[in-house]
C-alpha cells in the first residue's frame, strides 16, 4: 500500500495581503498548515530616500525623513537633526531638547498603540484596534496641534524644534496622559490577558538572546529577549538622563523567554513609561528658546558622524559624511525593521501560516522602514 | 394545507383538469417561497445592520446611519449594491461548481426554517425528527463551503475550505452529544415536543434542568458559533490571514450570499439553543384566545432567539481567534469527552429521577442569578475603572 504522495504548496503571501502592514511579501512554502518555511521578499517600497539627501541638502531633508517611518516621524525627524548638529557642533537649547522629547515620547506611545492595535486585530480580535487607534488619534490631535500634521510631522529642525509648545497644551498633554494611563488598564483587561490571545501568542516565534544580538535585533523586539538595551538608557542622548524611567524587558511568564506574548508585553509596559518620562519632561519644561540659530546655508564642516536613537522600533542610526559643501556626499540610515525581517525566516520554520501573521505582527515591521 | 389546495381547485383558476398534487406542489413552492423572502432573509439583512451596530458600539465607533433612520434601510443598499455589482467568474476556477457553491450554502441556511417552531401553532413542519433535520440540513453548508473552496481555484480560499470542512464535521460531534440529554429527558424529537416538555419559568427550562444539560447548552452554543464560523471560530474567513478564505473570489450577488447566510445561521443557532434549552416559545397562560397566545409566544422566541443573536455579536466584538490546532484540541479533547461524560450523567439522572428534580431547577437558576449579578458587577467595575463616560446614545 503506498503512503498518500502530498505536496508542499507554494503560497504568495503579498505584496497585496491583508496582513503584511504595507507591503511586505514572503514566499511560503507550506504543508498543509504547517509552513516549511517563509522566505521574506523587501523592495517594494524602497524610494530612494538616501539618495535623495544627496540632492535637497540639509534643511531640505528634513521632510523627507519623515517617510522614512511614517508611523513615527519624531525619531526619524531627530536622528537626522541629531546628525547634523553633531556634524556642525551645534548645541539645541535646553528648552529645544524637551520639546523633542516630549514630542517623541507621544509619537513613542501612539507608533506602540497601532502596533498592539493591529496586532490584536491580526489575531481576530476587532475591538481592540479602534480602541487603540481612538487613543492615538487623541495624541495625532495633541501633535497637530503642536506642529501642524498628523502623520508626517516635520516638526523638528536643525537645532531644535520648528515651534514652542502652544499656550495651554502643557494641561492638555497632562489631562490625556491622566486619561491614558487607566485606558492602557483597560486594554489589558479587553485583551492583553485574554486566554485565547495569551495561547496564541506563547510559545511562538521565540527568538533566544544570542539568536536577537547575532541577527541585530533592535528596541522592543531586543528587549523581549531579555537584552536590556536601551540607547537612552545605554548611551544616553539628548535630555533623556533628566528622567527616571524603567527599561521593560521580557519576562516570559507566558511561555518561553523571547516569544511573540514578551514583546507585545515589552510594548504595553514601554507605554506606561513613556506617559512616565512625559510627566516629568511636562513638569520640568524649561524656559528659553527652542531654536539654535543655524545658518540658512548650512555647510558643515568636512567630516562623518554617526548617531543613535531609540526609536519606537529600537537603535535607529543615521550616518552622514560630509564633504563641506551644502549637500550631504553620503546618507544612511539603520534602522530596526529590516533586521527583524532578516530573522522571520528562521523563525517561520515549523510555524503554522496563522503564526506567520502573528509573528510579523509581533516584530513591529513597517515596510517603508525596512526599504527607505 | 389541504384545505387550501382544494378551495384553490374549487375556484377553477387552475383549469378543470389539474392534477391535485400539481396544485398542492405549486402551494408549497409560493408558500415557502414567501416564508424564505418574507422571513428568512430580510431577518439576515436585518442582523447584518444590528450586528454593525452593536459591533460599532462595542468598538465606540457609530456604525452605519446614512441610509433610513439610523441606517436601518443599510442593508437593503448593500443588498443593491451587491446585485449591480459584476459576476466574476475566475478564468481558471471550475464554473460550474464556482456558480453552484453559493446556492448550496444558502439552501442549508433556509431549510432549517421549515421546522422552525415560532409558537404553538406557527411551524411549517412538525415533524418527529425535527431537531435531527435541523442538525442534519445546516451541516450542508460544508459541502457548499468546500466547494467554494475547490472550485475557486486559488490557494487562500482551498486553505479556507479545507479548513471549514475540518472545521463543521468536527464540531458536528459535540454539538449533536450536547442535543442527546434533552432528547433522553423528553423522550421526543420534535421541536415542539421538547418544548412542551419545558416550563415558562426558568426554572422549568431545560437549561437549570440539572447540571449536565447546563454545561451541555454551553457546549452546544460554542459549537454552533464554530459551525456558523463566527468568531473565536472563524478560521475559514480569517482576513488577516487567508485574505478572505473561502469567498476571496466571489463577487457580487453570490459573494453576499455566503454573508447571508452567516447572518441567518446566528437566528438558526439561537432557535436551536432557545428551543432545546430555554423553553422555546412557552408562555404563561394568560388569555384563551389562541391568536393573542400565539403572538405572545412568537414574541417571547424571538426575544430570547434575538438575545442568544445578541450574545454571539458580543463575543464577536470581544474576543480573538484561535488557531486551528487549537480548535481542533478544544473540539476533540475536551468537548468530545466532556459532552459524552453530559450524556451519561443525564442517562443516569433520568434514571433516579424520570420525572425530573423540582428542587433542582431553583437551585441551577438561583445559581444562575448569582453568576449574573457577579457578572455585571465585574462589568460596572470595569466601566468606572476606565473612566470613560459610558456615551450610550442609541440613536446617533
Amino acid at each position: 500500500m503506498n503512503t498518500l504522495r502530498t505536496e508542499e504548496m507554494t503560497l504568495n503571501m503579498g505584496p497585496q495581503h491583508p496582513s503584511t502592514h504595507g507591503v511586505l511579501r514572503f514566499i511560503v512554502r507550506a504543508d498543509g498548515e504547517v509552513m516549511r518555511e517563509a522566505v521574506p521578499d523587501v523592495g517594494y517600497l524602497h524610494r530612494s530616500i538616501e539618495k535623495i539627501a544627496e540632492k535637497v541638502g540639509y534643511h531640505g531633508f528634513m521632510p523627507y525623513t519623515d517617510r522614512v517611518d511614517y508611523v513615527c516621524a519624531m525619531f526619524t525627524n531627530q536622528g537626522w537633526g541629531m546628525a547634523c548638529e553633531k556634524l556642525a557642533g551645534i548645541e539645541v537649547p535646553r528648552r529645544g531638547e524637551y520639546c523633542r522629547v516630549i514630542a517623541a515620547e507621544f509619537n513613542r506611545i501612539a507608533s506602540h498603540l497601532l502596533s498592539v492595535g493591529t496586532m490584536a486585530m491580526d489575531i481576530g480580535a476587532m475591538t481592540p484596534f479602534t480602541h487603540a487607534i481612538r487613543e492615538r488619534e487623541m495624541i495625532n490631535d495633541l501633535i497637530e496641534e503642536l506642529c501642524g500634521a498628523r502623520l508626517t510631522f516635520n516638526y523638528m529642525r536643525i537645532g531644535g524644534v520648528g515651534f514652542d509648545l502652544p499656550p495651554g497644551w502643557r494641561e492638555k498633554a497632562l489631562a490625556y496622559l491622566d486619561h491614558f494611563d487607566p485606558i492602557l488598564e483597560e486594554y489589558n483587561a479587553l485583551i492583553s490577558y485574554n486566554k485565547i490571545y495569551i495561547e496564541r501568542l506563547a510559545n511562538v516565534g521565540v527568538i533566544a538572546a544570542d539568536d536577537a544580538v547575532n541577527y541585530n535585533l533592535v528596541g522592543p523586539n531586543l528587549r523581549a529577549c531579555g537584552v536590556k538595551w536601551d540607547i537612552r538608557k545605554d548611551i544616553p542622548y539628548s535630555v533623556y538622563p533628566d528622567f527616571e524611567f524603567e527599561v521593560p524587558i521580557g519576562s516570559g511568564q507566558w511561555g518561553t523567554l523571547g516569544d511573540a506574548m514578551d514583546r507585545y508585553m515589552v510594548r504595553i509596559r514601554e507605554m506606561a513609561e513613556s506617559s512616565k518620562i512625559l510627566r516629568q519632561a511636562l513638569k520640568q519644561l524649561p524656559p528659553g528658546s527652542v531654536l539654535a540659530k543655524v545658518p540658512r546655508n548650512f555647510k558643515p564642516p568636512a567630516g562623518e558622524c554617526q548617531i543613535r536613537v531609540e526609536s519606537a522600533r529600537g537603535d535607529m542610526g543615521w550616518y552622514v559624511v560630509s564633504d563641506g559643501t551644502a549637500f550631504p556626499w553620503r546618507v544612511h540610515v539603520r534602522t530596526g525593521s529590516f533586521a527583524a525581517m532578516g530573522i522571520t525566516q528562521k523563525l517561520s520554520r515549523g510555524l503554522m501560516i496563522a503564526d506567520l501573521v502573528t509573528l510579523i505582527a509581533s516584530l513591529d515591521v513597517i515596510a517603508p522602514e525596512i526599504d527607505r | 394545507m389541504r384545505t387550501l389546495v382544494q378551495t384553490l381547485l374549487a375556484s377553477g383558476f387552475f383549469g378543470r383538469n389539474t392534477p391535485y398534487d400539481l396544485v398542492a406542489a405549486i402551494a408549497v413552492f409560493v408558500l415557502s417561497a414567501a416564508v424564505f423572502l418574507g422571513v428568512a432573509f430580510p431577518f439576515a439583512g436585518i442582523v447584518s445592520w444590528v450586528e454593525r451596530r452593536v459591533w460599532a458600539r462595542i468598538q465606540s465607533r457609530v456604525g452605519p446611519n446614512r441610509v433610513g433612520p439610523n441606517g436601518f434601510l443599510q442593508w437593503l443598499a448593500d443588498g443593491v449594491k451587491h446585485v449591480c455589482k459584476e459576476d466574476i467568474v475566475p478564468t481558471d476556477a471550475d464554473p460550474v461548481l464556482f456558480k453552484m457553491a453559493p446556492y448550496l450554502v444558502v439552501l442549508a441556511f433556509v431549510l432549517p426554517w421549515a421546522v422552525m417552531p415560532f409558537s404553538s401553532a406557527l411551524i411549517l413542519a412538525d415533524l418527529n425528527v425535527g431537531i435531527l433535520y435541523m442538525t442534519a440540513v445546516t451541516a450542508i453548508t460544508v459541502v457548499g463551503v468546500l466547494m467554494a473552496g475547490w472550485a475557486s481555484n486559488d490557494k487562500w480560499s482551498l486553505i479556507g475550505g479545507i479548513r471549514s470542512a475540518a472545521q463543521i464535521v468536527s464540531y458536528e460531534i459535540p454539538a449533536g452529544l450536547s442535543i442527546f440529554p434533552v432528547v433522553l429527558m423528553t423522550g421526543t424529537l420534535s421541536m415542539q415536543g421538547i418544548i412542551r416538555a419545558q416550563g415558562w419559568a426558568p426554572q422549568h427550562w431545560f437549561l437549570f434542568a440539572n447540571p449536565f444539560t447546563f454545561v451541555a447548552a454551553n457546549i452546544l452554543f460554542i459549537s454552533a458559533l464554530a459551525e456558523g464560523n463566527r468568531t473565536p471560530f472563524d478560521l475559514p474567513e480569517a482576513e488577516s490571514e487567508l485574505v478572505a478564505g473561502f469567498a476571496t473570489e466571489y463577487s457580487g450577488m453570490r459573494y453576499l450570499f455566503f454573508f447571508m447566510a452567516e447572518w441567518g445561521n446566528l437566528f438558526i443557532i439561537g432557535a436551536i439553543i432557545a428551543t432545546l434549552f430555554l423553553g422555546g416559545w412557552q408562555f404563561p397562560r394568560v388569555s384563551n384566545n389562541p391568536v393573542v397566545m400565539n403572538v405572545l409566544e412568537l414574541i417571547t422566541f424571538n426575544v430570547k432567539v434575538l438575545f442568544l443573536v445578541f450574545v454571539s455579536m458580543w463575543v464577536r466584538g470581544t474576543l480573538p481567534r484561535v488557531r486551528i490546532d487549537q480548535l481542533m484540541t478544544l473540539c476533540w479533547k475536551y468537548f468530545v469527552p466532556i459532552a459524552f461524560a453530559n450524556m451519561i450523567g443525564t442517562a443516569i439522572w433520568v434514571a433516579i429521577w424520570p420525572e425530573g428534580n423540582p428542587v433542582a431547577g431553583y437551585i441551577m437558576f438561583a445559581a444562575g442569578i448569582v453568576v449574573a449579578i457577579v457578572f455585571i458587577r465585574r462589568v460596572v467595575f470595569y466601566a468606572k475603572r476606565s473612566q470613560m463616560e459610558l456615551y450610550y446614545y442609541p440613536t446617533i
